[in-house]
Order: structure tokens, then sequence, then C-alpha cells
């Protein structure tokens, strides 16, 4: 969600947001939650869980909108959302910004 | 407790054997039916189908035996009385959800009126060639109940004590008449509910979430169950399990499981046990028969009583679990068993497997389709006492 | 307390904070003690226990008056892992059984979660004569396209041509079209959604369970192990690929051309939602109008 300028009512928007919480010991290492992730914030992880699955990492925490769909997708009951602090979407602007450099 | 007088017909009624076992069960608490129809045994459903709209009751003619078997494991599982009828073809059909039944420790009564088979067989005739079926019809090692009555007013008192051990036991209990006593009409006298004893189901008093479906103490004894849809979030499942309902798949738990099926009912098998028995005590010869065959075996054993011989009578009306230390006191102070049953020898292994050799076992077989001629009963008496 | 650097930046830039482990929303509706599941790596039935428990939540219905019955086979085990009055039945029956659950305790809704397998082969029978009667039963058949818990043979589902350990050169029967099945034989309530449509699914279930009578949801549910292996289609996220670019979402769809062929499009929607009697509700009317005051309802043990 870049925009090319600043909206006029952009103070009064409020993105939802949702922090992510997995079981990292559940997941089978399926990838439905990094695949169907609208916002691409999870990757899988590089090390093994201890059943040997890769897991989800949470790549851009803050690009969370607590959609849930991972949530309802994973077969597993591993990860979760739950609600957390709506913000204004400057915060995205800057992640985006961060990930760049 | 005494019956609910809501189902008990007190009078004297001029009724066959189907319907005083319809009668029975309503008496006994049974508030719940599914069943599929099938000659000898449909008279039981229909009457209780005309009958339980007054009492109270829930009928439902399911599609086939095997869905009636599996309605009444689950409909026992909301804490009501449940049973199911058939005959043959179907108590075939009806072994797979009896070891469902078996498995989950769910009471229930399975009623099965005997007719010649194997197969289609004879459906109008009689028999008694389901009574291995009964012991061992389901796959796997278990226990159960089973019940012959001889006669119309047997079928209504032995129903109430099949539901009663059914209780007792968490266990199904068969009910197994054949076609002869189930269309054999005659005087049945219904006393008044507070003559009728119930027991009713235990249900579990504690608190909700220290709830166990199952207790294998190694004791014979058996938990309190619950209602379904109260809130214990009961997992009950057909496979070897613990006492939390959880499946478990290995050898330790099916010992468990398996051994606690079986010691229940045989650790209480003198507690179970209902035989009749008469002047047995200084008997040469002893007539063990069960069902319909008790009654002609009787002509039998009066004639060898007038021509002097010393006959004794045994009739098993629990035929399951078998009188196994009763024939051990006998078998050593007798000459010989005679089992007359219709069928080619079923009773009769059971029989020669307790009496070990100690006296002389002789069958009196008939293939099925009517009763035995008194004579041959007698004949074999003869042999015996020789 | 003034805030440091790294706070500061931590509340403006949301960066991961260490957290306390904290339990998985749907805990309380999940036998958490015996978890994780038997299901295999992308196999789809877990995400329809998530989808049933989120449904049942959205239902709104007492949740001690829901019972899961299961019968045999990979999405058999289902009752096993739902904290509800849940039995695991025998294979085939679970309709049946649940059928005795649902007379015996009038109040209950009992759901059937169960495979294409058990619902529609060894168990067909139970479920058109439940269809036909009416009964007030929900259920839930994950359709994985064979029998998977034996070790992939081939089914009533299984498409024409697919591979399968007992139709190793394809297979050559027609399968069912289990919407066309249902409605045919009475079901008030009929839908097909793939694995991938967590949230349709998820109002499905929600509406079946508030729906009176027989309501049956066809849920289709890769198989990475069997089906989809033999069949070189992947794992069962390119399974959910397939859905996401196969599946066509046609509520007015006519049940009769809905049959599934060989990975090609997979027609999904509700079919039908429509009011009839239940077979208590048929029940209660004609006793009470035959047999007047003498007429005494079951009510329950």
């Amino acid at each position: 969600m870049a925009y090319w300028r600043a909206p006029l009512d952009l103070k009064k928007v409020e993105v939802p947001h949702g922090d992510i919480h997995i079981n990292i010991e559940h997941c089978k290492g399926c990838n439905f939650c990094v695949e169907y992730c609208p916002r691409e914030v999870l990757e899988m992880s590089v090390e093994f869980n201890r059943k040997g699955y890769h897991y989800p990492n949470v790549l851009k925490e803050g690009a969370c909108v607590n959609c849930n769909l991972c949530e309802m997708i994973c077969p597993e009951f591993s990860i979760f959302v739950l609600e957390g602090k709506t913000r204004h979407p400057e915060a995205d602007e800057v992640i985006k910004g961060k990930e760049k450099s | 407790m005494k019956a609910d007088p809501i189902g008990v017909a007190t009078g004297n009624h001029y009724i066959d054997g189907d319907h005083a076992c319809a009668e029975g069960a309503i008496a006994g608490g049974c508030r719940f039916l599914a069943g599929y129809p099938i000659t000898p045994s449909t008279e039981v459903a229909e009457r209780m189908a005309e009958r339980f709209p007054f009492v109270g009751g829930q009928f439902i003619q399911m599609e086939d035996e095997l869905a009636s078997m599996a309605a009444v494991a689950g409909a026992a599982w909301t804490g009501v009385k449940a049973m199911t009828v058939t005959s043959g073809p179907g108590f075939s059909l009806m072994m797979e959800n009896l070891g469902l039944a078996t498995m989950m420790e769910v009471p229930c009564v399975l009623v099965n009126v005997q007719r010649g088979g194997p197969s289609t067989g004879l459906p109008t005739l009689t028999g008694q060639g389901d009574m291995m079926q009964a012991r061992w019809g389901s796959h796997g090692d278990y226990e159960l109940i089973s019940l012959c009555p001889n006669s119309p007013q047997e079928c209504f008192d032995l129903t109430i004590t099949a539901f009663n051990l059914a209780e007792t036991y968490r266990v199904p209990v068969l009910f197994m008449m054949d076609e002869c006593v189930g269309h054999m009409t005659e005087k049945v006298v219904i006393p008044e509910a507070d003559e009728i004893e119930i027991i009713p189901r235990k249900f579990y008093q504690g608190k909700k979430e220290d709830y166990r479906p199952y207790q294998f103490k190694g004791d014979g004894s058996v938990g309190p169950m619950i209602k379904a849809g109260e809130g214990y979030n009961i997992h009950v499942t057909g496979l070897t399990h613990d006492e939390r309902g959880y499946p478990v798949i290995n050898a330790e738990a099916q010992d468990k499981n398996v051994r606690h099926l079986v010691d229940k009912i045989l650790l209480n098998e003198e507690k179970i046990r209902i035989i009749e028995e008469d002047q047995v005590e200084d008997a040469d010869v002893v007539v063990i028969s069960y069902g319909i065959t008790s009654r002609v075996a009787l002509k039998a054993v009066q004639d060898a009583r007038a021509k002097g011989l010393k006959v004794g009578t045994m009739r098993l009306i629990t035929v399951w679990p078998f009188p196994e230390k009763r024939i051990h006191e006998l078998r050593d102070k007798v000459k010989a068993f005679v089992v007359p049953e219709i069928n080619l020898g079923q009773i009769v292994l059971e029989v020669e497997r307790c009496v070990s050799g100690k006296a002389k076992t002789i069958l009196v077989p008939h293939a099925g389709g009517w009763v035995h001629d008194p004579n041959d009963i007698l004949n074999a008496i003869e042999e015996g006492a020789k | 307390m003034s805030k440091t650097a790294e706070q500061i930046l931590s509340d403006e830039l949301l960066i991961p904070q260490p957290k306390e482990p904290l339990a998985h929303p749907m805990e309380g509706y999940l036998r958490t003690d015996r978890l994780p599941h038997i299901w295999c790596s992308t196999c789809g039935i877990g995400t329809v226990i998530t989808a049933f428990i989120a449904g049942l939540q959205k239902s709104g219905l007492e949740r001690d008056k829901v019972g899961v019955v299961s019968g045999i086979g990979c999405s058999g085990r289902a009752a096993g892992y739902l904290q509800l009055d849940s039995f695991h039945s025998t294979h085939g029956r679970a309709i049946a059984f649940a059928t005795g659950v649902a007379l015996g305790n009038p109040d209950m809704k009992v759901a059937v979660i169960s495979g294409d397998g058990d619902i529609a082969a060894i168990g067909g029978n139970h479920f058109i004569h439940a269809a036909r009667r009416n009964m007030n039963l929900a259920i839930i058949c994950i359709n994985n396209f064979n029998y998977a818990m034996t070790g992939g043979q081939a089914g009533p589902t299984t498409p024409e041509s697919a591979n399968a350990s007992t139709a190793p050169y394809g297979a050559y029967e027609y399968p069912f079209n289990l919407p066309f099945l249902a409605e045919s034989s009475g079901a008030v309530y009929v839908a097909r959604w793939t694995s991938l449509h967590v949230r349709r699914v998820t109002n499905a279930i929600a509406e079946a369970l508030v729906k009176p009578g027989f309501s049956f949801i066809e849920v289709i549910a890769p198989c990475p192990t069997l089906y989809a292996r033999r069949n070189r289609l992947g794992s069962g996220l390119d399974l959910m690929r397939f859905y996401h670019d196969n599946a066509v979402i046609d509520h007015n769809a006519d049940t009769r051309d809905i049959d599934i062929e060989y990975q090609k499009k997979i027609v999904v929607g509700k079919f039908v939602d429509k009011e009839k009697p239940t077979f208590l509700e048929n029940k209660d009317a004609v006793l009470s109008a035959k047999l007047g005051d003498k007429y005494i309802p079951y009510k329950g043990a």
C-alpha cells in the first residue's frame, strides 16, 4: 500500500493490524500461509522444527492486516493472529522504505 | 427403582412372544427402537411402533440392520434405553456395530428371533443356529450376555432382565428368542408397575472435566455414563482406547481394553447366571437345553422318569456367559449330559469343553424348521444312563 | 520514564517483540493433548476442521449441544480432535450412528465429518436415506478422490482416468456427483467448496449447523501423499493452486451438470437452500393429528 501522494484523509484512515503467533512445533511445512498471505508477510524458515519441517517466519510483522487467512487455511492449528493496535498508513511506507534500504 | 407405570400394560394378556417381548421392553424402560423388518421378528417392531407414541418413545425404521445397530449405539450415548430387533440375516449384518457397541460399552438390547439358516434359510420356521454367532459373531475378543426365553411370559419378564443386565454391566445384551417362542401365543401376565424392578442407568455425578468414559480397574466393574449434549465433551471410538476414550494403538492398551471387556462379564458370571435346575443332585443324566427346546426336553424327561431313570434338567436362561463352574460341579457326579438343540451342535461344544471328558456328552441335533421329537431326546437319555 | 530510542522505534515500526506463548483462539474446541494430528503435510482435512470450528463459533449454537460423528478413514479421525461430544464410529455408519444421537437427544445438532469413501461408498445407503428422511444432520464430506488411509485405492469419487492403487492403469468407473446425489435424495442444503475456499466453507458450515434438516457440504481437499503423488500432481499446495485456477463459483448451477472430471474445472457454490419439515417435525405433526392429546412426544432421556 504505497501511495504516490498522501490522500487528504490519510490521518483519519486506520489500518487493522494483527499480531502473528506461530507454534512452530505443530507446523508441517505446507506453505499454505506463506502462499496465501495477501500482504506477503511470511516466509518459510531455513531452519527445521523438531519434526524436520520448515516453518513460517514473520518477514514483515508490521504489514499484517489481521485478515486471519493464514489462521483459517493452516491445517495444523499452528499459526494464528490476534488483533493488534490499529495504525495509520504511514507505518507501511516506513516499512517499505526500510526494506528497500 | 420401579417401572414407570406409563409403559406397563398391567393385566392378563393372550399374546405371542414377539408382542410380549415388545411389552417387556417398554415396561423395562426402553424408549428408543431402531429396526428393520425381518420375519419372524417384525411383530416386535410393529407393536413398539404402535405403542411408543403413547409412552414417549422414539421409533425409527432404518434402511438396514447395519444402520439399526449403529443408531442404537448412538442413541444409547444420549442416555436413552435403546434396542433393536432382528432375525438371522439381519443378525449377521448387525455384527459390525454390535462390536462397536461392545467396544464403546453402551448398554442396549438386541433381540434376535432365530430362524433356520444359513443365509435366507427358513424365514418362517424355527432354529437355534445363531447361538455361537451370539458368542463369536463380531470379530475380536469380547464377552456379551445372551438370554433365551422359552415362553411368551418369559419374553416379557426376561426382556426387562435384559435391560437391567445391560445397564449393570454396560454391555449389549442379546435376547435370543426363536421363531417358535416368538409366534407362540399364550397367557402373559403383566404385573403392576411397582412390582417390576428396573435398574436405571448409572450417570456420572462429579466434575465435568474429570469425567472418563471408561474405567479399566481389572475388577470387573464398569464406570458411570453421561448423556451426550450435556457438556462433557466425551470422545469415544471403536479403536482400542484408554480410559479417556482416546485411541491408543499398541499392545499394552489392547491388553487393558480387551481384558476389561472380557473380565466385566466373566468375573461376574455367577451374578449374571440364570439357570433353572430340576433334580440334578442325584441324577445320572442331566439334560441341558435352552429356548423352545427346553419345553420339548421336558416331555422326554418325564417319559424317562416314568421308566425309572434318574434324569435331571438344567435350562440355560443365560446361555452366555456359559455356566462353566456349574458344569464343573456336576461333571463328576453324573454319567452323561444330553444336549438337544435346533442346530447340528453348538452349545454342546461348550458343554463338552467344560465336561472335559469326565462324563459323556450326547448331542441331539436338529437342523431346524421344527422342534425335536421328544423320543429322540428320550433315546439319548437312555443311552446316557447306560 | 522516557522511552529509549529502541522502544520508540519498535512502537512506531512495530518491530517484533518477544511474546508470551499464547493459546490458539480455537484451543477450547480442540483436544490439544492429541495435537499435532495424524494428517500429512499439505493435507486439506485440517483446514476443514479449522473451518468447522470457525463455522460453529459463527453459528451461535450452544457448543454443548453440538456433537460430531465420524466414520473411518483419514477424515474419520476428525471427531478425535474436536473438543465436543465426539464419536468415532464404524466404517460407513457415521450417518446411521449420528441418526441415533440426533433422535436420542433432539436438542442436539449433530454434524458428520467424514470422507467420500465413508459417506458415498460403504455408507451410501445411510446417506441417501438420511437425506430422504430430512434427518436433522449436517454432513461435511471431505472429498480427496481416493481411499487415503488404506493407501490410495480408487473410490466412489475417483475421476475417470485418474490413477489409484486399485486402478493402476487409470480409473474407468463413473464417479458420483455428490451434490446431485444429495439434492435428488432430498437434502435441504447442498454446497460444494474446496479447502482453498476457507471462508466459504466456514460460512457454509455455519449455515448448515443452524439449518433444520439434512445439509450436505462437499469439500474438495488435497491428498498429497496418495492421490497427488500417484497422479504426479505435485504437493497439496499445487492442488490448492489448481483449485484457485479451476474452481468456478456458480450458485445457480444445476447439480446435474457439475460432475468432476479429472483435472478439469470444478463447479463450486451453494446449490440448494430450501425449507422442508424435518423427520421429527413430520413425526410430531402426523402423530399429533392422529392421536391428539394421547400423543406423548419423545423428549430425550
